[in-house]
């Protein structure tokens, strides 16, 4: 059970929070400028390190924010932890 | 190879077992294969074997970081199946148990394969529609799925006790799929990597890949680079469930993988008492009694990406839970030890056996129940290297689909969110 | 009486006073409170207790706690469990105890046989045989031999388990010398401590061993020092309580076996814990050699637990066995106890510390124990001069062994801490911590009290940042030898002697399995762990893996280091699965949510279902003694042909609110919204962004910039966080308020032709005529006295008006409608009749249409896909899906030729009902009331293209013709549902 720290409600369990997956880019404004294969790896194509990866966790039993974190997927241990701006 | 038998047995017992062979030699690493395949898991160690008896290619490294037999295969719940819902996964996953059926005797091992049938536990509705077009489309392609009866589903099942009309997920049917077997997953390692060291095929152990190597005029693979120093192969194969992207990012090549951790645990061992797999799917826990005793018991994965091979304390209490339910007898029992493992799942939730955009690179990967596709994963992969052309019961599993966004879905989601 | 024979006169933490009367194996015993089942029985001179695993050879008890690798024993009657260590349980009245996997008894049993085949069935022989004709032909009487205990096969009458929550600034695990005066040093600064320990009561090693603290007898310096814990507010101290789990971010979970709350029979403690002191001790190595699993041969650490804590003799003619000096302080304990010590076998050439007062003993300085002698019990041993080769028999009944001592550092282990070898201890010691922990005393492989005292104090002030000047003072103690130890991973194998030396005593594996493991090419730890099964029993190998270890070291002629170490893994000890679940079981094991009719449903009769999300709904209203069709029919053609009410409060519910809210909504869904009047509602299809088919609903405009939008029942909780995220993290600065409102708002949907006179019945202020109040319009006003949101929306075809009301107000509503529906013969229906008609209007239900690959334009929803809008959430997916993809599956109805055959939902339809790949499936098939014939809906490959083809739809046993038509059957323009 991760402990994240919510920038709102302070250090929380994981149980209060739902997976949102790796972070991605902001979607574009105008997706008709993108090619296909550019948007077919935005859609599939996640970053998967082994080490810190950022991602999106939704404090759904909590304040309701969205945070990202950035977790290391090797040891779970949790970097950092921002809400989007 | 040496011959395994009652006979060979006695006579070694003669000489106090001291004139057994080695299971696999450990001879020194080349410069040059014609085919490295990286990892010595189940499904590295099939390919190599069906490499080398299906296409006679034995000059094959198999290149391990660790121990052989040390990924998923080591720490799997060991149930195979065919029981899959649609045309694309049926027949692979047909083939894969046949191949299993004739395992032992091919491999001269006993993999203490136990065909002893699966009985899906069925609580609600949806999920029994869904279970009712896996028994449809299972007859289209001979993978036998029946329904029975409540009663007849506890009469088969002796501590299924909860599920009962007034509780909370009261069971509604169960399902029997008579193919599905467990069978002991060190064993189906350890007698492909014997089998195929008897073919030729090289097994190096402790061997980390760390580069894959491109040629630099036309960009195929030409090599790796490794701890050992580098190796030269014109082909390629990575089969390192879990850790493909790890392998696969030293040359930037994209893949739609994420890995998780799935977990799972077994009790103390006790006498029989359960003498099927148990599957619940509507509360996502499943089960097995192994030969030892032990009751070894499966749940979800854990959400987030993740390399650790250990357990989270929610997922797992979660598990526990939803047996307690159908099991209640099973409190007293107790957990002996937990375990997790690191999978890679593809986008759409469904294997990758497939070419790749790099010439001479192949990738087997997104295994989620992988232990079950060993021989045919194996299988297919070897023809795919050996021929350059997809067996057609991989066929759907080419990386090509997500060109076309034309997803298999086998579990009716992607993994986007 | 015969067990004086076994027991001290004086001394040990029993009491006397209270004799208590238990059973083992069906034979009545006596023995004190204060006993484990395992002393009590060594007092009453019983030293067979249990026979092995695979060889079924006789067994005794080896340790005295929960290393215990030999006697396990199955607890019978209520309090039935199975496997547990023989040193673990309590007796107390009534205790019915047997011997686990023996028969009839320990003494006497029948799988002994195993003993005279025991050459054919060397480690892993199963993998080379029982190959023909099959593994199946073997396995149940392998599976029988197999296992140890029964398996419980009922709980508890009564009471129940518990699970808390706590955090604490310190826990210390384990309550022996170190982790006391750690929690005293803690506690004096104020910090929030948990400490917990496994035992029964406080102390750990010191319970066990004589010595003088501050003068005092150890045992009373625990007490003394308990009592000033226990006064303190900030301390929580638990007993037979295991640390078990050390998982990510210092949570680490406790079970306490018996907790002194009434009725509670286990309670577990997750604590998040600021720091984590692990005084978790050390555990005794076991030393390998021939028949050193005779019963009578016994750790030598156990031998001083039984003579000083419980004051027992386990035997009448000693020997110590022991690689190392703290077999000394044993020595010295047995002499203490009345039971002949016969001499020392020291292992060690090169060290001589036998204590001062010990001089008398007769030691042999670099022998070893060849092998023991008995069969049943131990007669004598054989030492060998490890120099000369010389051989001495030596008669006893006892041997104490002592390979060394481990640091218990499962746990550290668990935290990720890696361990690394340390020569000069021969054993792996805890190195750098990777969370907020630290190992202290012998854990950490300190092994004199004074060292170890200090070292707790200290590391308990560097984990809570105080200045060393914090120090409290610690008791004086007596002088004590340093450990020293030379390494002795086993005795050297004499082939001669065709008798086993036991590396894993629990499992049966000897050290020729691990040599034969090695001899095949097995040489990893790992290989030679699964390969033998070494380390995998009930106690995970707690006195045995490192033995494993050194042997693969010296075979290999490595260090063991090199060899590196198996994985620690949770649980410490077996924990009960009860105790892990709490009270999370029967109705809150997956609460349901429900709505505030729900109890008048049920009062008349309604059959719930679990309908998505945790709903539950009514299916369906049978009355007496009606079939299940019967009661459909009836309930579909009341809404065909009159009235009919529907309790639809379970659908997701959201008000969208801020400037931004339209072009959130026309993010959301493929259709259009941006010319919607106020006062109107439409359908609107999501997608999510792969272009797969998300969910559906209806949203209405409330407002210029307001929005009331509906979602399926199954999908409001993550259509929720879909939007929430599209907005937070894509589009942070719109400005748009997402409010759920799903349980806010309740509803009674009235359907049926006669359903505009039940709204006049009711009485409101709403204008309900066809031309004021539209089919998708909103309507805000009183109906039948309440405050209502009346919605003109049909999913039966039929015209409807689905009244929301607050969800205080529902069931009021929803008595008031029956009583002022009875001339309307009104009548409630369930999920079972909307299902039937929405399959004859051929309207969508997801989870019936949608598989996941199906696109909106399959199911001709081509309507509800904007040409105009630039962008929508899938939109490009569902695009380039399209494109390449030509060959679709596509929605259609299907009236099969045998119009009374129900076919199955799922179905499959193939080419010529040929058994081969299908081309579509049957995906909803119900009996139409307004056809009186099945009617089904499918998706069929290129179906649009196809229709009025007869197609064939794969049963098992046979093959069902029909005929294709357009997805809808009824009321085809729509003209009811507008009227």
């Amino acid at each position: 059970m991760l402990q994240i720290s919510c920038p709102f409600c302070g250090p929380r369990n994981e149980v209060e929070f739902v997976y949102g997956g790796p972070l991605k880019n902001r979607r574009p404004d105008d997706i008709s400028q993108i090619d296909d294969t550019t948007w077919i790896d935005y859609l599939t194509v996640p970053k998967n390190p082994l080490g810190p990866v950022q991602e999106r966790w939704w404090h759904v039993r909590g304040c309701g924010c969205w945070l990202t974190i950035t977790r290391d997927t090797r040891s779970h241990d949790i970097i950092e932890s921002e809400i989007e701006s | 190879m040496q011959s395994y038998s009652i006979f060979s047995l006695a006579r070694n017992a003669l000489s106090g077992h001291q004139n057994w062979s080695k299971a696999w030699r450990s001879p020194p690493l080349k410069k040059r294969y014609d085919v490295i395949i990286i990892g010595a898991g189940g499904h590295g160690l099939a390919t190599a074997y069906y490499l080398a008896k299906n296409h006679g290619i034995t000059n094959v490294a198999v290149l391990e970081k660790g121990w052989l037999g040390g990924g998923n295969i080591a720490r799997n719940t060991v149930t195979i199946r065919s029981n899959y819902m649609r045309d694309e996964s049926i027949p692979f996953y047909v083939k894969s148990v046949k191949l299993y059926e004739g395992l032992t005797k091919e491999l001269n091992y006993n993999l203490m394969y136990s065909k002893r049938s699966m009985i899906d536990v069925v609580q609600t509705y949806p999920k029994l529609r869904e279970i009712k077009r896996r028994m449809f489309n299972g007859d289209l392609h001979g993978s036998a799925y029946e329904r029975i009866e409540v009663d007849e589903l506890r009469r088969r099942i002796p501590p299924l006790t909860g599920g009962g009309p007034e509780s909370r997920l009261p069971i509604l049917a169960g399902m029997v799929h008579p193919s599905a077997a467990v069978c002991r997953h060190d064993a189906v390692a350890w007698s492909y990597a014997r089998a195929a060291d008897d073919r030729g095929v090289e097994i190096h152990q402790n061997t980390e890949v760390l580069q894959l190597l491109r040629d630099s005029t036309d960009g195929s693979i030409n090599g790796v680079e490794t701890n050992r120093g580098t190796v030269y192969a014109d082909k390629v194969a990575v089969v390192v469930s879990g850790h493909t992207t790890s392998i696969t990012d030293t040359i930037g090549l994209k893949l739609p993988l994420k890995s998780f951790n799935l977990s799972a645990f077994v009790s103390e061992p006790v006498k029989p008492i359960i003498d099927v797999i148990v599957n619940c799917p509507d509360i996502g826990v499943y089960l097995n009694q192994s030969d030892k005793g032990e009751l070894v018991i499966g749940g979800a994965p854990d959400a987030g990406q993740s390399f650790r091979r250990d357990i989270k304390q929610q997922v797992f209490e979660d598990a526990v839970c939803s047996m307690l339910e159908l099991f209640p007898s099973f409190k007293r029992l107790k957990l002996m030890r937990q375990w997790g493992g690191t999978l890679d799942i593809a986008h759409d939730a469904t294997p990758i056996v497939s070419q790749t955009d790099v010439q001479g690179l192949y990738v087997s990967a997104g295994w989620w129940g992988g232990f079950k596709a060993v021989p045919a994963g194996g299988y297919t992969l070897a023809h795919l290297i050996a021929k350059n052309e997809q067996h057609e019961l991989t066929a759907p599993f080419s990386l090509n689909r997500f060109k076309r966004l034309d997803f298999i879905l086998e579990a009716g989601t992607t993994t986007a969110t | 009486m015969s067990k004086d024979l076994f027991r001290q006169t004086k001394g040990g933490l029993i009491d006397r006073n209270q004799t208590i009367t238990f059973q083992f194996n069906d034979t009545t015993y006596q023995g004190y409170s204060g006993d484990s089942l395992a002393s009590a029985l060594m007092a009453n001179g019983i030293y067979l207790t249990a026979r092995s695993f695979k060889y079924h050879r006789p067994r005794g008890i080896v340790g005295s706690g929960y290393e215990e690798p030999s006697s396990l024993v199955e607890l019978v009657g209520d309090e039935e469990s199975g496997n547990q260590p023989i040193t673990r349980v309590q007796i107390r009245p009534g205790l019915n105890a047997r011997s686990v996997n023996c028969w009839p008894s320990p003494n006497f049993d029948l799988m002994a046989i195993n003993q005279y085949i025991s050459k054919l069935i060397p480690a892993a022989f199963y993998y080379k045989t029982f190959k023909w004709p099959n593994w199946h032909f073997f396995e149940p009487s392998i599976r029988r031999a197999a296992g140890l205990a029964s398996a419980p096969n009922k709980t508890h009458h009564q009471g129940h388990y518990e699970t808390r929550n706590a955090h604490c600034d310190l826990l210390i695990v384990g309550a022996g010398p170190a982790g006391l005066i750690a929690a005293l040093q803690a506690a004096r600064s104020g910090a929030r401590v948990i400490l917990a320990d496994d035992g029964l009561e406080s102390g750990g090693s010191l319970l066990s061993q004589h010595l003088k603290i501050g003068g005092k007898e150890a045992i009373d310096w625990v007490r003394e020092t308990t009592a000033s814990l226990d006064a303190m507010d900030n301390v929580t101290r638990l007993t037979e309580a295991t640390v078990w789990a050390y998982r990510e971010h210092n949570l680490l979970v406790i079970t306490e076996r018996s907790p002194a709350t009434p009725n509670v029979f286990q309670r577990s403690w997750r604590v998040r814990a600021k720091q984590v002191l692990i005084a978790t001790g050390a555990i005794e190595r076991n030393l390998v050699f021939a028949n050193n699993d005779r019963p009578g041969v016994m750790m030598a650490s156990a031998i001083q637990s039984y003579v000083n804590r419980y004051a027992v003799k386990p035997g009448k003619r000693a020997v110590l066995f022991a690689n190392n000096s703290s077999i000394y302080a044993v020595a010295r304990d047995l002499k203490a106890s009345g039971v002949e010590l016969v001499a020392v076998i020291d292992s060690r050439s090169s060290v001589n510390d036998l204590p001062e007062d010990l001089q008398d003993i007769h030691v042999f300085r670099n022998f070893v124990v060849e092998q023991c002698h008995g069969t049943k019990h131990l007669s004598a041993i054989t030492i060998k001069n490890a120099a000369t080769g010389e051989t001495t028999k030596i008669v006893c009944d006892l041997l104490g062994v002592s390979g060394g001592w481990n640091p218990t550092v499962h746990l550290f282990s668990q935290s990720r801490g890696k361990v690394k070898y340390d020569a000069n201890l021969a054993t792996f010691i805890p190195g750098e911590a990777v969370q907020a922990c630290q190992c202290i005393g012998s854990a950490s492989a300190i092994f004199t009290l004074q060292q170890v005292m200090e070292d707790a104090v200290q590391k308990t002030l560097q984990a809570l940042d105080l200045d060393p000047g914090n120090a409290i003072l610690l008791p004086p103690l007596e002088p004590e030898a340093e450990y020293s130890i030379e390494a002795l991973w086993h005795v050297d194998l004499n082939e001669s002697l065709c008798s086993k030396s036991f590396i894993d005593i629990q499992n049966d594996v000897t050290l020729s399995d691990v040599h034969l493991a090695m001899r095949e090419g097995f040489d990893a730890v790992e290989h030679v762990k699964r390969y033998t099964t070494a380390g995998m029993g009930i106690d995970q190998g707690k006195t045995g893996n490192l033995n494993v270890i050194g042997a693969i070291a010296l075979k290999n002629g490595c260090e063991p280091d090199e060899v590196g170490t198996t994985t620690f893994r949770s649980p410490f000890v077996p924990i009960e699965f009860g105790a892990l679940t709490g009270i999370r079981e029967g109705s809150v094991y997956l609460p349901y949510r429900h709505t505030s009719i729900t109890q008048w449903n049920k009062d008349h009769g309604a059959k719930m279902y679990e309908s998505g999300a945790r709903w539950r709904r009514p299916g369906y209203y049978p009355r007496s003694d009606e079939l299940f069709q019967t009661t459909v029919n009836r309930e579909s053609r009341l809404v065909r042909e009159g009235l009919a009410v529907y309790d639809g409060a379970p659908l997701g519910k959201f008000e969208i609110k801020g400037p931004d809210a339209l072009k959130l909504i026309d993010m959301l869904y493929t259709n259009n919204f941006d010319n919607l009047k106020v006062g109107m509602g439409r359908y609107g299809l999501m997608l999510n962004e792969d272009g797969i088919i998300f969910d559906d609903g209806v949203t209405f405009k409330l407002a210029d910039n307001h929005y009331f939008m509906s979602t399926s029942t199954g999908n409001a909780d993550t259509v929720n966080q879909h939007m929430e995220f599209f907005l937070q993290t894509h589009r942070p600065d719109w400005r748009v308020k997402i409010t759920t409102i799903t349980t806010q708002w309740a509803n009674a949907t009235l359907c049926g032709p006669k359903a505009r006179e039940m709204m006049q019945a009711l009485g409101t202020d709403i204008d309900l005529s066809n031309e004021a109040f539209p089919f998708m319009a909103m309507r805000e006003g009183k109906v039948g006295g309440f405050q209502a949101r009346v919605c003109r929306v049909s999913f039966t075809g039929e015209l409807s008006f689905e009244i929301n009301v607050r969800s205080r107000d529902s069931l009021a509503l929803w008595e008031t409608i029956m009583e002022v529906g009875k001339p309307f013969n009104i009548s409630p229906v369930g999920s079972e009749s909307n299902h039937v008609l929405r399959v004859e209007k051929g309207f969508l239900s997801l989870g019936h249409e949608a598989d996941g690959t199906t696109t909106p334009q399959d199911l001709g929803l081509n309507w509800a896909m904007s040409k105009t809008k630039t962008d929508y959430i899938g939109k490009r997916a569902n695009e380039i899906r399209l494109a390449e993809n030509p060959s679709r599956w596509q929605l259609v109805g299907l009236l099969p030729d045998d119009p009374k055959e129900l076919v199955d939902e799922s179905a499959p339809i193939t080419p010529g009902g040929r058994r081969e790949s299908s081309e579509g499936f049957v995906t909803a098939c119900v009996w139409s009331v307004v056809h009186n014939r099945v009617i089904a809906l499918a998706l069929l490959e290129n179906g649009q293209h196809r229709m009025d083809e007869t197609i064939y739809i794969r049963r098992k046993d046979h093959v069902v013709t029909a005929k294709v038509t357009a997805p809808c059957f009824y009321d085809v323009k729509g003209q009811l549902l507008r009227s």
